[in-house]
Parts: C-alpha cells; sequence; structure tokens
C-alpha cells in the first residue's frame, strides 16, 4: 500500500476516535463543561494534562531543535518539564482547594475587585489567542504535507474538529479525547527512536544510546557524543555538548519557560477536573512522568538524528544521498546548493542561503537537485534542512514502513489538536463565565452560560484560524515561547502572590499584572519588528523577558500593596482556608 | 475551635518546610547544576556513561530528578495531611 493511503487510513481511525468520544462525552451543564463534572481519575487526567501540554511545537520542532542546537536547547527541556515542580509545589493544590473553575475566578475573589478579574481575563485571552495561533498553524503544515493540500484548507479541517469535540464536550470531551491522544503521541514519538538507538548504537533504549557508544557498520565502537562532538570539530561549528548562549540568556529563557509553565490557564485548569487535593497531587505525578517519557526521549533522537544527518550527507555526492534526502528535497524541507561545483555534499558552519528554499520551479541542476532562487551566502555550508523534518522524518531516515510513517503523522496531529483543545476551553470560559456570567449578566441562566461558552470557542477559532492561514510575519513561529513570556510575567507572580501573602491587595495585583505583561509584551514587540537584537538590554533575548517581566510584577505588587490598606478579613479568612487540604469538595462555578 | 487553628497553622508551615526543600533541590539540579555551574560541573564531576556531567544534567539528568522530586514532596505531603488529621481517602 502506498504512503498515501496509510496516513488517510491512520488520521481516519484517530479522528473516528476523537469524534466518538465527544459524542459520548457531551456536556450536560455548565459544571460538566467547565470541570468535566469534576470526578477525573488522576491517572487519567494526568494522561489528558500530558497531552494538553506537549503541544504541536514539543512533538514536531523540540527534537529538531535539540539536533541543531545541542546543549543549548537544554533549556526548552528542563523550562517545560521543571515548571511542573512549580505548578505543583505552589499553585494547583491551593487554587484547587479554593474550588471554582477557571483562573479569572481565583484572582476576581482573592482580590475582591471586578477590575482585577477583567484584567485577568484579558492576559487569559492574551496568552491562550498567542498559543492557539501557532497550533492551529501547525495543524495546517502538518494536514498541507500529508494530503498535498494549501495549509489554509488544512487549518480549516483542523479547526472543524476541534470546534466539533471541544465546543460540544466541552472540559469533559477535551478530557477523554486527551488520553486517546497521548496514547497516539507517546507511540508515534517512542517507536522510531528505539529502531534508530538499536542501528546506532545497538542499544535498544534510546535514553542509554545518548550516552552510549557508536556502533553501527560494525567499526570500532566511539562514543556517540565524543563522534559528535569531534566531527563538529571537523565541520568547524560549537561542540554539541558546547553552548553557544550566554549563562545569563539560558537562565533567563529557562526561569520564564519554568514561571510561564506554572502560569498558563490550559493547564491550571486540568487540575481543577479531579476530586481532591491529594488527587491532585497524585495526578500531577502522573502528568509529569507521562511527559518525561517523550521529554527524556527528544534529546536521544536529536543527537541521533544530527549523527545521521551528517554521517549520511557529508561529503557524499547527490548520487550517493539516501532517498529520504531526495523525498524531503522535493517537499522543499531539505536543500543543496552545490557552491563549489564539486558534485559532492558539504555540510559546515552557517547557513546554505539566505532565509528559507525558494525552489526555483522544478528546475534540476548538474547532478539532479532542486535549484533554489535565494541569495547564496558566503558561508561553507551548502545544506539546508528545515528543523521540523527530523521528527516526521526520522522514520524514514532509519528505513521504517510506511503505516509507522503514517502513525507520527497522526502523533503530530494529536498534538496539536489536544493542546488547541484546551487553550479554546479556557478562551471560551474567560469570555462566557468570567466576562458574561460575573460582570455584564450575572442572571444569566445555566442554559445560557453554555450557549455563550460555545458561541465564545467559535468566535475565538475563526479568529486563532485566521491568523493561522496569515501569520503576522515570523511571529508565529516564535509565539509558543512568547506565550510563556507573558504568561510568566503576568499570571504566575499574582497567583504565587495570592496564595502565599494575606497582606497583597487588589491594588498591587492589578497595576502588577498590567506592568509585568505590558513590559514582556513591548520588549518581545520591539525587538521582534522594530528594533536590531545587538541592543537587547543585558543581554536578554525576548524569549527570557518574561523572566524579567516577573519580577517587575513581584516588585510593583509588593511595593504598591504596602502603600494601600490591607485586604479585608473575609479574604485573609478565604486565604487561610485554601491553605487546608482537606474538604475540598467539587469544583464550582 | 483553637485546637484546629493550631493545626493549620502549623500544618502550613509544615507544608512551606516541604515546599522550601524541594524548591531548593529544584533550583540546584536545573539552575545549578546544568547552567550556572556546568563548567565546573563538566570537569570535575564523574561522567554520565559518555556524557559529561553538566551536560547529562541539562538534557535528561533534571528531568528524572523533576520526576522524583515530586514524588518525594505528593509522599511528604500526604504524611503531614494525616498528622494533622487533613488526610483524605483516594
Amino acid at each position: 500500500m502506498s504512503q498515501d493511503i496509510w496516513n488517510f487510513i491512520f488520521i481516519g481511525i484517530t479522528f473516528t476516535i476523537y469524534i466518538g468520544i465527544a459524542l459520548w462525552a457531551k456536556a450536560g451543564s455548565t459544571k460538566e463543561y467547565y470541570t468535566a463534572g469534576g470526578d477525573v481519575s488522576a491517572f487519567a487526567n494526568g494522561m489528558a494534562t500530558a497531552a494538553d501540554w506537549m503541544s504541536a511545537a514539543t512533538f514536531i520542532s523540540m527534537a529538531g531543535i535539540v539536533a541543531a542546537s545541542g546543549y543549548d536547547a537544554s533549556r526548552f527541556l528542563m523550562g517545560w518539564t521543571g515548571g511542573f515542580v512549580l505548578l505543583t509545589t505552589l499553585m494547583v493544590p491551593y487554587l484547587r482547594k479554593f474550588g471554582k473553575a477557571t483562573v479569572p475566578d481565583f484572582i476576581g475573589d482573592r482580590f475582591y475587585s471586578k477590575t482585577a478579574r477583567v484584567v485577568a481575563v484579558i492576559c487569559a485571552l492574551f496568552i491562550c489567542m498567542t498559543y492557539i495561533m501557532g497550533q492551529m498553524r501547525g495543524v495546517g503544515i502538518v494536514f498541507s504535507r500529508l494530503f498535498s493540500i494549501e495549509i489554509s484548507t488544512g487549518v480549516i479541517i483542523g479547526g472543524s474538529i476541534v470546534f466539533f469535540y471541544a465546543g460540544l464536550g466541552g472540559m469533559k470531551g477535551i478530557t477523554y479525547t486527551q488520553v486517546a491522544q497521548y496514547c497516539v503521541m507517546v507511540f508515534a514519538y517512542t517507536i522510531p527512536v528505539v529502531f534508530i538507538s538499536l542501528a546506532l548504537t545497538g542499544n535498544v533504549i534510546p535514553q542509554m544510546g545518548l550516552i552510549g557508544d557508536f556502533t553501527k557498520g560494525g567499526g570500532e565502537a566511539v562514543p556517540l557524543l565524543q563522534k559528535m562532538n569531534d566531527l563538529s570539530v571537523e565541520l568547524g561549528v560549537t561542540k554539541y555538548t558546547d553552548g553557544s548562549l550566554s549563562t545569563i540568556d539560558m537562565f533567563c529563557i529557562t526561569a520564564a519557560l519554568m514561571a510561564g509553565t506554572a502560569g498558563l490557564p490550559h493547564v491550571i485548569v486540568r487540575f481543577f477536573t479531579v476530586k481532591s487535593v491529594k488527587a491532585v497531587r497524585k495526578s500531577a505525578c502522573w502528568t509529569l512522568s507521562f511527559i518525561a517519557i517523550i521529554y527524556l526521549t527528544a534529546p536521544a533522537l536529536g543527537l541521533f538524528a544530527r549523527t545521521n544527518l551528517v554521517d549520511e550527507i557529508n561529503n557524499k555526492t547527490y548520487q550517493e544521498a539516501p532517498s529520504w534526502f531526495k523525498n524531503w528535497e522535493n517537499q522543499s524541507m531539505i536543500a543543496w546548493v552545490d557552491k563549489n561545483n564539486d558534485g559532492i555534499i558539504q555540510y559546515g558552519q552557517g547557513t546554505a542561503f539566505v532565509g528559507k528554499p525558494i525552489m526555483d520551479g522544478e528546475k534540476r541542476g548538474e547532478q539532479g537537485q532542486r535549484l533554489v532562487s535565494n541569495e547564496i551566502s558566503d558561508d561553507v555550508n551548502e545544506v539546508y534542512y528545515d528543523r521540523d523534518i527530523i521528527v516526521l522524518a526520522n522514520p524514514e531516515m532509519a528505513g521504517l514502513p510506511p503505516w509507522l510513517i503514517a502513525l507520527v503523522m497522526a502523533g503530530c496531529v494529536a498534538a496539536a489538536l489536544s493542546t488547541a483543545a484546551g487553550l479554546l476551553l479556557v478562551l471560551s470560559t474567560s469570555i462566557s463565565h468570567d466576562l458574561m456570567k460575573k460582570i455584564i449578566k450575572p442572571d444569566m441562566s445555566d442554559k445560557q452560560e453554555m450557549a455563550y461558552a460555545r458561541i465564545a470557542s467559535f468566535v475565538a477559532l475563526v479568529i486563532a484560524s485566521y491568523f493561522g492561514i496569515n501569520p503576522p510575519s515570523s511571529f508565529v513561529a516564535k509565539t509558543v515561547a512568547f506565550a510563556f513570556g507573558l504568561a510568566a510575567s503576568s499570571f504566575f507572580p499574582t497567583l504565587l502572590m495570592g496564595i502565599f501573602s494575606k497582606r497583597i491587595n487588589r491594588e498591587g495585583a492589578i497595576v502588577g499584572m498590567i506592568s509585568g505583561i505590558s513590559f514582556t509584551f513591548a520588549y518581545i514587540f520591539y525587538f521582534q519588528f522594530i528594533a536590531d537584537h545587538k541592543d537587547y538590554l543585558f543581554g536578554i533575548s525576548p524569549e527570557g523577558i518574561g523572566f524579567v517581566g516577573m519580577i517587575i510584577n513581584f516588585i510593583v505588587t509588593f511595593v504598591i500593596s504596602y502603600f494601600t490598606p490591607p485586604p479585608p478579613q473575609e479574604v485573609q479568612d478565604m486565604i487561610e482556608s485554601i491553605r487546608i487540604p482537606s474538604g475540598a469538595g467539587k469544583a464550582s462555578h | 475551635m483553637s485546637e484546629s487553628k493550631n493545626n493549620a497553622a502549623a500544618h502550613y508551615k509544615g507544608s512551606l518546610k516541604i515546599v522550601g526543600s524541594i524548591l531548593i533541590i529544584w533550583a540546584f539540579i536545573s539552575f545549578g547544576c546544568a547552567i550556572i555551574f556546568r563548567t565546573w560541573m563538566d570537569a570535575n564531576m564523574p561522567k554520565i556513561g559518555n556524557a559529561p556531567f553538566g551536560f547529562w544534567m541539562a538534557q535528561q539528568g533534571a528531568i528524572i530528578g523533576f520526576v522524583i522530586l515530586l514524588l518525594v514532596y505528593t509522599y511528604l505531603m500526604n504524611k503531614l495531611d494525616h498528622k494533622y488529621g487533613y488526610g483524605e481517602e483516594d
């Protein structure tokens, strides 16, 4: 059977499962819509949270980033897992005990202020919208490669599916769909890597392969990392195990990603679906374990792919190059420019040409390679590869059967859809519950509130799809990292101080949130669209600026709170009560 | 009433201790070993398999550490809950 048929079968089967679950789990009340009824098991919630958490960016791009930048990529590996320690120890047990369904709910009540609630709603909309645009783009790209359709059509198909099960089933539909999506993702991610590890290092466990020996071809066993470092020196690029980022930038980005993780509303709300505070802790352990399975595989995959790439391509003639090289060249994801006209592929320091490849129609060069019309650079490097192919192409690199490649495709789609659905839920409940019910129309019935939630999720998806189809410059590629900066500078400090200090009041919280998020946004916007990267503040890139925004939020909130009156007694009592874990009851709204 | 209030205060104090210790280790294995002291760790600590210590911590060790930390946190907090009579059944 051809690859296309396998792809259709796998995507078809997984979509049927998702839609079937959505129909089965159709939410009947706002309680089911917001918290899935509040009795999801810790294990199932752990899986669902892991799927919610791992976006298209994690699934498709992370291994590619590791392959391209070695040690530097650790900021993502540590940032996106380490945040769960903060989330679990400092946030969710207390927010779960508080017992309301949304994050703006907590901020509105804790800071006894409608203004605080509105600011929180705006922050939530802002963070989720930035994030969901990237997901929709991801869905579109995968679909367009799968079925050779336009990206815009792919975005619309993905959007319709997400609306169907998120808008219809609410949290209940999402939870059980995400359990299925996690299973698809974990198999799709790990199975090909096991085979690659076997081929390169003779080790079945990829994590051991990373620190093991390179044994391919029956030659003398050399440590794999040593081999990669030597190759890097030979090619004139940074050693794989050394970083090129400055320590301060590395520190700030990792910290921003960690704090952002602990402040992301779509992850926090997932923990409102379990029974008790005790179950929250247990569920968080499951979540991080499920995430770790994939996050510990990514660095191994990155190293293997880089080794394969250098080993099979560098100093080979175009005719000798493996078939995946040519397949992905046909997809415009790989390109080779024969700068010195020797017919041999040279891989090395620098870029092959400026920007992404613009193929010169179907024109072929002397060796049969596709020609690009980009401006050629002066660097020695002749090869361009899109980092995102590392996961997509790795079954092919390892010579695995077509059905496994189809499984990987299905995994990519699952990763993007699960995250988009989780975000969509936060968007729609922020509007229906926190804006409509709590502020504009307090006398709404349960039914009306749900109708608003569904309308809101539809509108949000339309907007997200629009930006997925027409991304504002290169912005979308980096949006995920930016969403974390925004969450780190707004929600994380405010929630943290709201839980652990009785003295922090509404004035401090409101001004703090606004100053944190506007500083971060302005910095990102400034360097994305206006200024040059040489002028970074203390050498901190926009990816890591959320950490500084967070500190600003902390200081501003603290100072203003101490110059204004303390919160009323009932709020102080409430803070005391959320610190006691027992008697949480079901999350309400 | 006063006894339960005492219990609540003692429980909160105990939980802050647990959270504090967990976060100190958390910061040490990630920011410490893998970023700030990495070069020193690479040079002076034993290799993990074929990987320099700091590099391995950054790519795998810290993540394994996070999972263990959460398990320890959950165990200690559940024990603390029981000690002060806030324990709950599953």
